[in-house]
């Protein structure tokens, strides 16, 4: 063992490497990509990792591999979990040989994801039990139980976090690879009546997982992890706290013996704090359920922790499963006790919980007089959105398209990645955006009920072969008129440059060949394919005009890499940012307004209005008049020298810096 | 040795080699760390934040407000963005130079940083402000605002570790041509001061 200063997404694949995992696959997205590339970086000779065109892939390879009785992790995060929907389903009821952990990040908030859907109500959808760490170490430990528990039941086992839970650092302990569990690969061996699906073993299958989630909810409440916090509390009212009805003749009952939270995942680390506050003034503090295992859910450890309780808050993130629970626990046991959470409107429903959320809610329920910090007034604060980089070659084709058309009745449906930042002023070119690949549905739908609109579906490299090929098969063939918009980064950017078909490199570290996207259009058969350099804007425009008014489905390439991807960083160096040149600046405010790069500003000036030659505010509250210089400027720290400002600028005022700076 | 640290900034500003930093000199501490941070869509321009807790019997890797012992902020706004998490003794270090946000740009009104920098001066005793111009210059690059910030919490004493402990992180965590320039950047603050 040795100790290491761990993500929990780099915990996860620790914790998966030590367990002697096999295979692994997934499909990049925020908050889980880092597992699969930690397996990736430190991959153990015989131990194969892909990013896989999409969840849905992954899943079924991972599958496949469990079938072998290889060791197999599929990563993604919980809105790849409904694409990797159909191969899940199935496999719950099939089952698998060896261990097969499916990780899915759930993100409350939500951060950087369309729904604040919960991994755990699926997992009771799909029969699929999961385990449900709180910290780096327990991802860590949980990961190798997983695959263990996995093999035992031959179910497929879900591991679910949260964008806290992987995205924190711990320093943990963690095995060295001599100490890396050991196993060997049976081999596939035929038998159709165990792999192939037909109503009549889904029927036989289906009573089996039920009989063994019944046994699970008992075996489970055995499991270390799901742990009942308690301790000796005194019956009389916690001396340190004023009572809330200091006329009464008798003080009331000590809220630790008749109170109670039931919590799990990151918010069990919220509760915790807020029960070591609580004992550091009273001395005492509250009894704690920690679920880990959320479905199939430990009963009979609810009940021994329901004993003698009046009441239980329940605090958890996203859907209100643990309340649920053991609101269904009280029932079928005939308990009294008040299960109060989101349900009941104790506890918000939707959002993260926080530090104070938390202590504010569990110092209310046990009537503990909250110490609240007087809140300070701070002054206005700018708001930062995210917005597209200084050197984004996305910004150049959105503008490209935005004046190529301009003036005519469009829809622009958006997809996901960096460009939905293209609906930001003042690009403002995102009319829709849903959810991977769905920006091909919208356009050609409303090409069919609205034919007097120009319709453009955007969409990244990535996201075209993760899921996008087959809507365009169904345009073609179903003759939709639309223009599909192809934003060629060559990377996935969003989530930090993964590999994908069109990049020729895997995460086994082979150079391939690339699948080349004009190649799968004509083979499609789209008669018209044209591949621009966005940053070209003059021919940019030219095509989009010419291509948008072509019948039927017409596609444009827009090619140029990311600019954070390395190379493009070293070309940039090499050309260096550009200058405005404030003699020929009239101060029109065109770049600015146009494209809204964040290397774009305004020139400050000390001087006097007419002095600058460049016209001021009013004045303001104070009634002084400031000289502001309308002229624009380049942060040089910013600027990437990609041009597009330089070629809209109506007096060419400007131009490259020379050089590296 | 407990400490509650915040690391606050623009996205792209270098916050998170800061934080790792000071986390690999608490770890050959034999201190337990806990960190979190953003990572995401935020990070293309928005606000960015670290918190990292040092020390035993810590749970959660988040800091609540009025916990934070030090706020190392690399933008005027960001510091008073994050300064409800300050205690009431504690520290604030932060670089005197605005990023000011693409919206400001647009709508041609861009924030005042001196009414940042007031309102620090105004609430925070313990304030050290970094003209991080000068100390650039100085240094010779402009990639290395974090190490100078750094450099000024330990120089107050803020950080809780020596010189040499960070120096040593900094051995163990950056590749070693960029050693003397880091070295350089971290002493800045110490040197100005004597």
């Amino acid at each position: 063992m040795h100790q290491e200063f761990l993500m929990g997404n780099e915990a996860i694949a620790m914790g998966a490497i030590a367990a002697g995992v096999d295979l692994v696959c997934g499909y990049p997205g925020t908050p889980s990509t880092e597992v699969l590339e930690t397996v990736a970086k430190h991959r153990p000779q015989g131990t194969y990792v892909e990013w896989s065109v999409n969840e849905k892939t992954a899943m079924e390879m991972a599958g496949g591999a469990a079938y072998a009785g290889a060791r197999s992790m599929v990563t993604m995060k919980q809105m790849g979990l409904n694409v990797a929907a159909d191969p899940l389903m199935c496999l719950s009821y099939i089952g698998v040989k060896g261990g097969m952990v499916v990780l899915v990040a759930d993100d409350p908030g939500p951060i950087s994801s369309q729904t604040e859907q919960d991994t755990r109500t699926f997992a009771a959808f799909s029969k699929v039990p999961v385990f449900d760490p709180s910290t780096p170490r327990e991802a860590y430990e949980m990961v190798q139980e997983a695959f263990v528990f996995s093999e035992k039941y031959q179910t497929p086992v879900f591991l679910r976090s949260t964008t806290r839970v992987s995205h924190g650092y711990e320093s943990i302990e963690v095995k060295d690879p001599d100490e890396y569990a050991i196993h060997e690969i049976e081999g596939f061996i035929k038998d159709s009546s165990r792999w192939v699906i037909f109503p009549r073993l889904a029927n036989m299958n289906h009573r089996k997982i039920e009989a063994r989630n019944a046994t699970l909810t008992d075996t489970l409440s055995d499991y270390p992890g799901n742990r009942i916090y308690r301790e000796e509390i005194s019956p009389a009212y916690p001396a340190a706290f004023p009572s809330n009805q200091p006329d009464e003749p008798t003080s009331p009952p000590n809220p630790f013996t008749v109170r109670a939270v039931a919590t799990g995942g990151f918010s069990f680390t919220y509760c915790m704090e807020t029960r070591e506050r609580i004992r550091r003034e009273a001395g005492e503090s509250f009894r704690l359920f920690k679920v880990s295992t959320p479905f199939p859910f430990p009963e009979k450890k609810a009940l021994k922790f329901l004993e003698g309780l009046d009441e239980v808050l329940c605090i958890e993130e996203l859907d209100p499963v643990i309340e649920r629970a053991l609101t269904y626990v009280c029932g079928k046991y005939g308990l009294k006790t008040k299960i109060l959470g989101k349900l009941t409107g104790d506890m918000p429903s939707a959002g993260e919980n926080s530090r104070e959320i938390v202590q504010q809610a569990i110092e209310g329920f046990l009537e503990i007089p909250y110490s609240n910090q007087e809140p300070l007034d701070l002054p206005p604060l700018p708001v930062r959105p995210p917005v597209l980089c200084a050197g984004c070659p996305h910004r150049a084709s959105f503008y490209a398209v935005k004046k190529a058309m301009q003036g005519k009745k469009t829809l622009y449906c958006g997809d996901i990645g960096c460009y939905t930042l293209g609906n930001a002023m003042p690009l403002d070119m995102v009319d829709t955006c849903l959810c991977m690949g769905a920006g091909l549905g919208i356009a050609q739908a409303i090409s069919h009920v609205e034919p007097d609109t120009s319709c453009f579906a955007f969409v990244g490299d990535s996201t075209f072969f993760a899921s996008a090929i087959p809507s365009v098969v169904n345009a073609v063939y179903n003759q939709a008129e639309m223009t599909l918009i192809v934003l060629d980064n060559s990377t996935t950017a969003m989530t930090g440059h993964q590999p994908h078909p069109g990049t020729g490199q895997t995460m086994m570290g082979e150079i391939v060949s690339k699948i080349s996207i004009e190649k799968i259009l004509h083979g499609i058969g789209l008669k018209t394919v044209e591949t621009v350099d966005p940053l070209d804007h003059a021919r940019a425009v030219e095509t989009v005009r010419r291509v948008a008014t072509e019948k039927g489905v017409k596609a444009i390439i827009f090619r140029s890499p990311c600019i954070a991807l390395p190379a493009a960083r070293a070309a940039a160096g090499k050309t260096g940012p550009m200058v405005v040149d404030p003699e020929k600046c009239i101060g029109c405010k065109r770049c600015i307004r146009e494209i809204g790069c964040p290397a774009l500003v305004l020139a400050t000036s000390d001087k006097e209005p007419d002095e600058a030659g460049i016209g001021q505010n009013g004045p303001d509250e104070a009634g002084v008049v400031k000289a502001v210089s309308i002229k624009a400027a380049i942060d040089p720290a910013q600027c990437t020298g990609c041009s597009l400002c330089s070629q809209i600028c109506p007096v060419k005022a400007i131009g490259k810096g020379g050089g590296h700076v | 040795m407990s400490k509650n640290i915040i690391l606050c900034g623009v996205g792209g500003q270098g916050t998170v080699l800061a934080s790792r930093l000071i986390s690999a000199a608490a770890m050959t501490k034999g201190l337990p760390v806990m960190s979190a941070e953003t990572i995401g869509m935020a990070q293309r321009g928005g606000s960015v934040f670290s918190h990292l807790r040092i020390g035993e019997n810590v749970y959660s890797p988040m800091i609540a407000l009025g916990e934070a012992d030090l706020i190392l902020a690399f933008e005027p706004a960001e510091a008073v963005r994050l300064l409800p998490y300050l205690k009431d003794s504690g520290r604030i270090v932060v670089s005197n130079r605005p990023i000011q946000p693409v919206t400001a740009t647009l709508s041609g009104s861009s924030y005042d940083p001196q009414v940042m920098l007031d309102y620090l001066k105004a609430h925070v005793p313990y304030l050290t402000i970094v003209d991080i111009e000068s100390a650039t210059r100085e240094v010779g690059s402009s990639k290395v605002v974090n190490l100078i910030l750094l450099g000024a919490a330990l120089a107050d004493g803020a950080l809780g570790f020596t010189q040499d402990e960070m120096r040593q992180a900094i051995i163990d965590k950056i590749p070693a041509k960029f050693h003397e320039l880091n070295f350089k950047a971290l002493d800045y603050y110490q040197n100005i001061g004597e």
